[in-house]
């Protein structure tokens, strides 16, 4: 028997209170219908005996105390899935906004998904080329990996994010197994718009599924919306052995989305008034990125997120760093000179880079070589902080050369066109050309072996 | 009451049952008919509240849920070693066979394989009297760790008879006791504890033996006792993970508990890879055979991740129990803390600091007080010596878990973020680091390689400090108006950054470097330090000694000198010697 619950107890922002309901499980959805015909959905999540706190994914505009039916489900959050679902767009709760009409669900499965039990993960080796320089030789991108772009309001880590899609280059992936799920979550209709041009320009439209919750959109459903956009990923690559790469943007649209839905509720706030709970919660996203033991297909991540305030102690991206294997971090004052990507090399990095480059992946010096660049980089900073007390002119020649070569290395490595694919070779191949510019003796971390092969200075 | 109770309420991981009057404190329950593993936190005489360690998704009112009567307990004995649990010892390789690769709700699967059959050799006879903690049986766990079946601590009495050496299962009857109340008591090879009590020991022992870890910067200017704690704070990105990797692989102790508690699932994936294939020089056995791994990742429930940590202790204690030295590594405590945060926060606690529970300082303190040498029941020495890796916020060290940390730990290995950012690894920080073992070990030390290697110790830090204050001056004014044997100084203190406290863990040789080659190579640069300031002091100009090239060399002796040859660092010495003499005349 269905039964039909009249009216609420209680609205408060996205929550209504019900009370009276029999049989409700945890996290279930239910079915909300206004006087005036319109459908909402909303996901049960607090029981107390029979009073149950549901959360609105559409807001709770127009509902009042007396104008709804109500109707569980009985099932959990789930998404339809099949074949098809490749190519088509949706929005932020997994429905289709394209008008090609409902997808035929082949199976159905909780957003939520499981954990991968870590003894089934595949250890991530296989790096995947991406054509750009800094990325490729310092913070190198693995197959699997979760490695999010820092970056902040202004910055182009939307041209990265296209360039790297366009460029990707996996190992055992090619145009019939390769595709990219992409989460919009709070962005403007331009940028979106902006990701769908530029995946139709370099041909992999047909590839990508695009989940749109835009900023006009309910933020509450935006909670759902990698749940949504992953649950797609994971049936893409381990069910159709798919090399997927995951693009999600903004993290931080989605933070504050949790953070206003816990504070609805009620719950008492940690850091900066986000959930004490925003840990746990986004590592149940990030930790969906990876390799099966026994499947062919990947889910690798490339969330993006803006610093507020370009503050990477932030909350947001302070607990990123903590779950995802690295990072990529943006600088606005690379970008203000004109550079191109704006990649703030020092604190960047790729925790499973040491394991996928070297012989027999990209090239036996790129270790060595990657380990130079930073460390002399790192001098570069320092000397440029001592030149700004002291003035260019009094520093030491050998801190002159530094000088030097963080200009060239900013300019000639960093910098690349929007449209310039190096390969792996060309670029180390550069690293050392540029590392050439410095004494041989200041080159410390490179055993002398490898030197006698690429330093040319 | 009655037997039937049933959920009243959910909250994320927190049930509450009402008017149950049948439950105790920390008591184990299962939760929904799915049989979910919980735990009770909280009584009142309306309410009992259950936190779960498994997603609570689907659960329902009026689901069932069931005392076990006892407080959450991990079954200890033979098949814990080369295992891999999660946060309450599930075998997670059993999980997989059961359920797949990702891991479903309500698994039940017995923690150590009770299939099994291992050789016994008992070490009772009928009419021997038993105390708690004393060993019955042993059995070869693994090739090089020997498992001792210990007397539960609580029990004691007589040995009524005795089963034959032989081959017997995890729950097969070896021995049976009689207590003193004419009680008999079957023993097998398997204990159960409670996870959240520590084990009793005879006495506890000063710490005075150190963990060699062959790190240099960690063996030398900042060592950890075996039985003592230590721990690792740093921002994301400093080599948390990978200093708790180095230890694990190369410390010397006898038995290594890991638990990844709230972590990254490929670095689990990896620990699990690079240890079965990494041979452990002393026994020439795969480094799993001495390990234990407790995977509780980041998106594995939150409940279970607290509990991780305490499971962890436990198991470390049992092999102690036995005799052995434990290292155990947490990586990391603040996801364990935040845990903590989480429940607390669901159970609509008053938060403390950042909102934190208040009682935060205390579960510190319990667990890192488990820690520590010690005479055992049996009379044997054991030790178990905790490494917590911290994960400040924003990487500020004054966050609660870092400062409380701090309070109950008697190493500080402090990560720093400029040294990461320049590859500079092991990224320990020297200046904010400290060790309060010197006085403990120092007897050690001066015993075992020599009176000068504490010395050499001393000397080295006192230049490192003395160039920590003259590059305040060379950040204001640059290092060319230093008179020369200030500049001599911060050269020698270069090659001991780069040259000896930095450590290649991707090097053969210098990812694992014995403490007499540590103590040649401190020799050695001083040596180069004491000849280059008697020549600044004639006033032979620093740069005419800079350009013989002795500087360059020491930074990398520890790739040029293999960890066999210690005869080389003579040569250098002597070339030392010689080339200076030459600008002499």
């Amino acid at each position: 028997m269905i039964i039909d619950y009249v009216g609420v107890k209680e609205i408060n922002g996205s929550l209504v209170v019900m009370d009276g309901v029999e049989g409700v499980s945890n996290e279930e959805i239910v079915d909300i219908r206004l006087e005036n015909g319109t459908v909402r959905q909303g996901r049960v999540v607090q029981i107390d005996g029979k009073r149950i706190v549901v959360q609105v994914f559409e807001g709770t505009r127009g509902i009042s105390l007396t104008n709804t039916r109500t109707r569980l489900t009985g099932h959990p959050m789930e998404m339809p899935l099949s074949p098809e679902i490749i190519g088509r767009v949706l929005d932020g709760a997994g429905r289709p906004i394209d008008g090609l009409g409902d997808i035929f669900p082949v199976k159905r499965q909780n957003i939520n998904g499981t954990p991968i039990n870590p003894v089934s993960r595949v250890y991530p080796k296989n790096y995947i080329n991406t054509g750009i320089s800094t990325i490729d030789t310092l913070m190198t991108l693995i197959r699997g990996q979760k490695l999010p772009i820092f970056s902040g309001s202004g910055m182009s880590h939307n041209d990265l994010a296209v360039q790297i899609v366009r460029q990707a280059k996996i190992s055992g992936a090619d145009s019939t197994n390769f595709g990219v799920v992409f989460a919009a979550m709070g962005v403007q209709k331009d940028v979106a718009e902006y990701f769908r041009k530029s995946f139709e320009e370099s041909g992999v439209l047909s590839r990508v599924v695009m989940l749109l919750n835009l900023s006009n959109d309910p933020i509450i459903e935006r909670t759902l919306t990698p749940r949504c956009a992953l649950t797609v990923a994971e049936y893409l690559a381990f069910e159709l052995d798919m090399h997927i790469l995951v693009i999600m943007t903004d993290m931080t649209s989605y933070a504050e989305a949790l953070r206003e839905f816990s504070s609805s509720k009620g719950e008492i706030p940690g850091r900066k008034g986000y959930p004490g709970y925003l840990y746990s919660d986004l590592a149940s996203l990030y930790e969906r990125a990876g390799m099966i033991k026994g499947h062919p297909g990947s889910v690798t991540q490339i969330p993006i997120l803006t610093m507020p305030n370009d503050d990477i102690t932030h909350p947001i991206p302070d607990l990123t760093g903590y779950i995802t294997e690295g990072q990529i971090v943006l600088d606005r004052t690379l970008q203000g000179q004109g550079l191109y990507p704006p990649v703030s090399v020092l604190p960047s990095l790729s925790r499973l880079m040491k394991d996928g480059i070297g012989e027999g992946y990209t090239r036996g010096d790129h270790q060595a070589l990657a380990n130079q660049l930073f460390a002399s980089y790192a001098k570069v900073i320092d000397a440029r902080a001592l030149a700004s007390v002291i003035g260019e002119e009094e520093l030491s020649p050998i801190d002159k050369k530094y000088i030097a070569f963080g200009k060239l290395f900013e300019s000639r490595f960093v910098n690349q066109g929007f449209n310039e694919n190096r390969s792996i070779e060309q670029s180390l191949d550069l690293g050392w050309e540029l590392l050439s510019t410095l004494p041989r003796a200041e080159l410390d971390r490179v055993d002398d072996a490898v030197l006698d092969i690429y330093y040319k200075g | 009451m009655n037997n039937t109770n049933v959920i009243y309420g959910i909250n994320g991981p927190v049930v509450t049952v009402k008017n149950a009057d049948c439950f105790e404190m920390m008591e184990m329950v299962h939760v929904g008919t799915q049989k979910l593993v919980g735990e009770v936190i909280g009584i009142t005489d309306a309410y009992t509240t259950i936190q779960v360690y498994e997603e609570t998704t689907g659960l329902k009112p009026g689901d069932p849920v069931e005392g076990t009567g006892a407080p959450m307990n991990v079954l200890l004995g033979p098949g814990i070693l080369d295992n891999i649990f999660d946060g309450i010892e599930r075998p997670l390789k059993a999980i997989e066979a059961q359920a797949g690769a990702f891991i479903s709700r309500g698994a039940s699967v017995e923690s150590l394989d009770p299939d099994r059959y291992w050789k016994v050799t008992m070490k009772v006879k009928p009419g021997d009297k038993l105390s708690g903690g004393q060993i019955y049986a042993t059995l070869p766990e693994t090739p090089i760790i020997e498992h001792r079946v210990m007397l539960h601590p609580q029990l004691s009495g007589v040995v009524k008879s005795v089963m034959p050496d032989g081959e017997y299962k995890l729950h097969d009857t070896v021995a049976v006791l009689e207590d003193a109340y004419g009680e008999e008591h079957a023993l097998s090879l398997c204990q159960m504890w409670p996870i959240r009590t520590a084990r009793p020991v005879k006495d506890r022992l000063t710490p005075s033996i150190p963990l060699i870890t062959g790190q240099r910067i960690m063996d030398t200017l900042f060592p950890i006792a075996k039985g003592g704690t230590a721990a690792i704070p740093g921002g994301f990105g400093t080599g948390k993970t990978m200093n708790q990797h180095q230890l694990a692989k190369w410390c010397d102790a006898d038995i290594i508990i890991y638990v990844g508690c709230g972590e990254r699932g490929n670095e689990m994936s990896q620990v699990l890879e690079e240890f079965s294939e990494l041979i452990d020089p002393k026994s020439q056995r795969p480094m799993t055979d001495r390990t234990v791994l407790i995977a509780n990742t980041s998106n594995m429930p939150v409940a279970a991740r607290e509990a991780s940590i305490y499971t962890g202790i436990t198991l470390a204690e049992y092999y102690r129990d036995m005799g052995y030295h434990v290292a155990m590594m947490a990586d990391s405590t603040s996801r364990w803390a935040e845990a903590l945060r989480e429940i607390s926060g669901r159970l609509e606690e008053m938060p403390a600091e950042e909102g934190f529970p208040a009682y935060l300082p205390s579960r510190l303190a319990e667990f890192y007080e488990r820690g520590g040498r010690a005479q055992t029941l049996c009379g044997d020495e054991g030790s178990v010596t905790l490494i917590g890796a911290v994960s400040p916020q924003g990487s500020d060290f004054s966050e609660p878990v870092t400062q409380n940390t701090k309070r109950f730990t008697r190493v500080f290995w402090a990560l720093d973020k400029a040294l990461a950012y320049a590859r500079h690894y092991p990224a320990i920080n020297w200046m904010q680091s400290y060790s309060e073992y010197f006085n403990d070990l120092d007897p050690w030390f001066k015993e075992n390689l020599g009176e000068e290697f504490v010395e050499y110790r001393n000397r080295i830090s006192a230049l490192l400090q003395e160039e920590a204050s003259l590059m305040e001056i060379v950040k204001l004014i640059g290092s060319d108006v230093l008179p020369d044997d200030q500049k001599l100084v911060i050269e020698t203190a270069k090659v001991i950054r780069v040259g000896f406290l930095q450590q290649n863990a991707f090097h053969a040789d210098d990812t694992y470097v014995p403490l007499e080659k540590q103590k040649l190579m401190m020799k050695t640069i001083l040596h180069l330090y004491q000849k280059a300031k008697e020549l600044v002091a004639k006033e032979i100009p620093l740069s005419k000694i800079l350009a013989l090239g002795l500087f360059d060399k020491l930074n990398k002796m520890k790739y040029d000198i293999p960890n066999s040859k210690p005869g080389m660092f003579d040569d250098y010495i002597a070339e030392i010697d010689e080339k200076l003499a030459e600008i002499a005349r």
